[in-house]
């Protein structure tokens, strides 16, 4: 199976490359049978892929400890569902499990768009298999999954796996890379797609057309991969929090917010017909970022509290981006007259400036993110020491960066195209801006004075009251006509024009989320060693130590205690974190026990013994809020799915028509005065 | 033509900002990775930095008390004596021969103070878990 399976890969990296070339000779020479057969090529290296995955995660199924990563990643008494996991829980299987998607993702791209987009298919082939090659080229020379475990030159097994780190052991282990994968690699198709349509000098902008749906699908598959990943921290990690600024969760995020960019500059593209550089730009740094991610993830190139892999295959990253990153700078300065801007900036209150401030800001925070990633690499080459920076440097540019942009989330979308009259911006926010401003007054008046708490809660409800408001305005117009209640006439409005409504969902996930996030400067915490009997008081909640048990499974021994928990007295829960030891990697891990509330979350863990091993450490965290975030996150992924949802209603927008105006859907009445006001805006 | 003036002189003021607290959050922040040769060649400019000293814990070193882990640390030969003097639990992979990264700042008396630790199993396989981002910890995190 072994040999398969690497043969497999070999036949994949030779018939790949005979399909980049193919697929070029099909289009330059104008050969179609050419093109056919460089289409079939797609569909040859998916089969040999899949059949190289199969081949190792049959050996992963059947325990086979000949083959190294199987023997480092798993182990006889794992349970299947870990033992699929082992496929993305160490650097090989991880690379073939990419490589898998790509080669998925590429062969369905292929096949979905080939007949519409015959003109850049062959240069949309040819990219997406350069990438492909790159990755098969990784698991064939340097990282190959069906290398043998060998000792004097024959092949051995192992008599057992050394298992999947005990911490990737957790429900989320199975999902959460998936989902990663699956955003990081899917911006490889809007990418091939924006550079077949630089090559081929597409006039117009088709390719943001048919990535739309993509571009979301994978931008929703990426948000969930993060958040999953903060899920994961912590439920597992036991440090009480989910977002540490850590080099692996910054090279997660710094794509996704690239994409996010991308999302709301589209817009300006597609309507407006501005930003055509910054889009292909923000495509290509999505992408690259994307890789770049991989690479950091891989080289050990910035030391990390996560154990990252040292191993060769950093300089194939380095000369695979280096060479991708020249090719792109060099097509779109060489195409820049094809992506004339078809439309100016005429004033600053106005959509288009809000997209522009979004996109700023968002680089802004992107740039941030990998400046302070890269700090010790960066100081090091400039002044000879390694420096490193913290939290303190992520969050201090982030968190005012992050009010902007909920700031924008709130005023952006009500914000008229090309300008917007006072009268309407009174109209729009008043209201709003009032029950901040009354909001302000009550926290400050119950001792809350931190700048950000209090801005941060403003700006949340602000940009909450801005969307309902948006969507009773709209309910009600429709009611108007058609009668019915206000909820099915919201849910009316949605369907009408998904993209408006799904998109003002999302936002209102993200307010969740930072409602979450704000909660994070009231957390209290406490550590002890406890005897058993003695009581611990955090806040309200009064921590009892009821009981200590020591336990045995196959896969790890264990000791449990036994905590009650009161609150003001009065019995609240009994909760058991744990200390686990696995027998295979012969390490301790600490399970936390989390007692879930919407207000704030009881987190308690386990976390070591006191030096003559008799007491247990217990540490107890009140996260208040926490819950937001999680809940924000649900909200967001099903406004996207709103979103992708096709509309109701067939909406076209001339670009010439598009005249001042918030909305010109849903709300009949404003239509007319808004674009009045235009007029006279402009005649003023 | 104004607006791209107005939309400019916006621009340079969020930036601005931006770069100024950033400036201001690298120095609070920053940390100098150093080894513990260079630690202990280091003099008075030691003193005044925050430091992060990497090493392996030296097996039988570790003694826990309630407020406070003292260990030593050991790379090349060289022992540096290290007291851990944070809140939060060490991670569970910290433990003999654990590989050790210590954040803090030298005491006068020459023992190095730390405020944070991280550690990695020192094992002789590939110690490291998932290759895929955003969840390849190792160790829990210490900060």
């Amino acid at each position: 199976m072994e040999n398969l399976g690497a043969l497999a890969l070999l036949l994949g990296l030779c018939l790949s490359v005979y399909t980049i070339l193919a697929a070029l000779a099909g289009k330059w020479k104008q050969k179609p049978y050419l093109a056919a057969s460089a289409e079939r090529g797609v569909a040859a290296v998916w089969a040999l892929v899949t059949a190289a995955s199969a081949a190792l995660l049959y050996h992963l199924f059947t325990d086979d400890y000949r083959v190294s990563f199987v023997a480092s990643h798993s182990n006889r008494d794992m349970p299947w569902g870990y033992k699929l996991a082992a496929w993305w829980g160490g650097q090989e299987g991880s690379l073939l499990f990419w490589l898998w998607i790509l080669s998925t993702y590429c062969f369905v791209a292929v096949w979905a768009y080939r007949r519409k987009h015959r003109d850049m298919m062959g240069y949309v082939i040819a990219i997406l298999m350069t990438i492909q090659a790159f990755y098969l080229l990784l698991v064939v020379v340097p990282a190959s999954p069906f290398q043998m475990v060998s000792s004097g030159g024959q092949v051995t097994a192992m008599p057992d796996g050394r298992g999947l780190n005990p911490l990737l052991q957790h429900p989320m282990m199975r999902i959460h890379p998936p989902f990663l994968y699956l955003g990081y690699v899917g911006f490889s198709v809007p990418f091939a797609f924006a550079m077949a349509s630089l090559i081929t000098r597409q006039k117009g902008d088709q390719w943001i057309a048919t990535t739309r749906i993509w571009t979301m699908v994978t931008w929703l598959f990426q948000t969930c991969g993060v958040m999953l990943g903060g899920r994961w921290a912590y439920a597992v990690l036991g440090w009480g929090g989910y977002w540490g600024w850590d080099p692996v969760e910054n090279a997660s995020l710094l794509p996704w917010i690239t994409a996010t960019a991308f999302l709301h500059s589209v817009m300006m593209q597609e309507k407006k017909g501005m930003m055509k550089v910054w889009n292909v730009v923000l495509v290509a740094a999505t992408f690259f970022l994307c890789i770049f991610g991989t690479f950091l993830t891989r080289s050990g190139v910035v030391s990390s509290v996560h154990a990252f892999a040292q191993s060769p295959i950093g300089k194939y990253f380095v000369t695979f981006i280096a060479i991708g990153l020249a090719g792109t700078i060099y097509l779109i300065l060489d195409r820049l007259d094809y992506l004339k801007s078809e439309n100016q900036l005429e004033s600053v209150i106005s959509r288009e400036s809000s997209f522009l401030f979004n996109n700023l800001i968002l680089l802004a925070s992107c740039f941030s993110i990998l400046w302070g990633t890269l700090f010790p690499v960066i100081s090091e080459w400039v002044t000879g020491e390694k420096i490193t920076v913290g939290a303190p440097f992520f969050n201090k540019v982030n968190i005012p960066i992050g009010l902007f942009l909920l700031f924008l989330t709130g005023v952006g979308p009500l914000f008229a195209w090309r300008r917007t009259s006072l009268e309407s911006l009174k109209r729009n926010f008043l209201w709003p801006s009032m029950a901040a401003l009354a909001l302000g007054v009550g926290l400050a008046a119950f001792r809350i004075w931190n700048f950000y708490v209090l801005m941060s809660f403003m700006l949340c409800l602000f940009v909450a009251l801005t969307i309902l408001q948006e969507f009773y305005k709209g309910a009600r117009a429709i009611q108007g006509k058609q009668g019915g209640t206000l909820v099915g006439c919201a849910v009316e409005l949605s369907h009408r024009n998904t993209r408006r409504y799904g998109g003002y969902i999302v936002h209102m996930g993200m307010v969740l989320m930072f409602i979450g996030f704000t909660g994070q400067a009231f957390t209290k915490e406490a550590m002890e060693e406890m005897q058993v009997g003695q009581t611990l008081q955090v806040g309200h909640y009064g921590f009892r130590l009821a009981d200590l048990k020591k336990a045995n499974s196959p896969n790890y021994h264990s000791a449990t205690v036994t905590i009650e928990v009161n609150r003001d007295g009065q019995p609240f829960a009994t909760m058991h974190p744990e200390q686990r030891f696995y027998h295979a990697s012969q390490q301790p891990t600490s399970t936390v026990a989390i007692e879930a509330q919407m207000k704030e979350d009881v987190y308690v863990v386990y976390a070591g013994n006191s030096n003559d091993g008799q007491k247990p450490v217990i540490q107890v965290f009140i996260n208040p809020l926490v819950n937001f975030v999680w809940l924000g996150t649900f909200v967001v992924v099903f406004g996207t799915l709103v979103a992708l949802a096709p509309s109701k209603v067939k909406m076209v927008w001339p670009r010439t028509q598009v005249v001042g105006t918030t909305g010109a859907t849903g709300r009949g009445g404003d239509w007319a005065t808004e674009a009045k006001q235009a007029d006279e805006g402009m005649r003023r | 033509m104004r607006q791209y003036w107005k939309f400019g002189a916006i621009t340079v003021v969020v930036l601005a900002t931006l770069g100024w607290l950033a400036v201001a959050g690298i120095n609070e922040s920053k940390t100098y990775y150093i080894t513990i040769t260079e630690l202990q060649a280091m003099n008075q400019k030691a003193l005044e930095r925050r430091l992060r000293v990497a090493g392996d814990v030296e097996p039988g070193t570790i003694v826990r008390s309630a407020a406070r882990v003292e260990f030593v640390l050991k790379q090349e030969g060289l022992r540096q004596k290290v007291v851990y003097t944070g809140r939060e639990p060490l991670p569970d992979t910290f433990k003999d021969n654990a590989q050790a990264l210590a954040d803090g700042t030298l005491r006068h008396d020459g023992v190095f103070e730390a405020k944070k630790i991280q550690a990695k199993c020192a094992s002789k396989y590939e110690a490291k878990p998932g290759a895929e981002p955003a969840n390849q910890t190792a160790a829990p995190r210490t900060s």
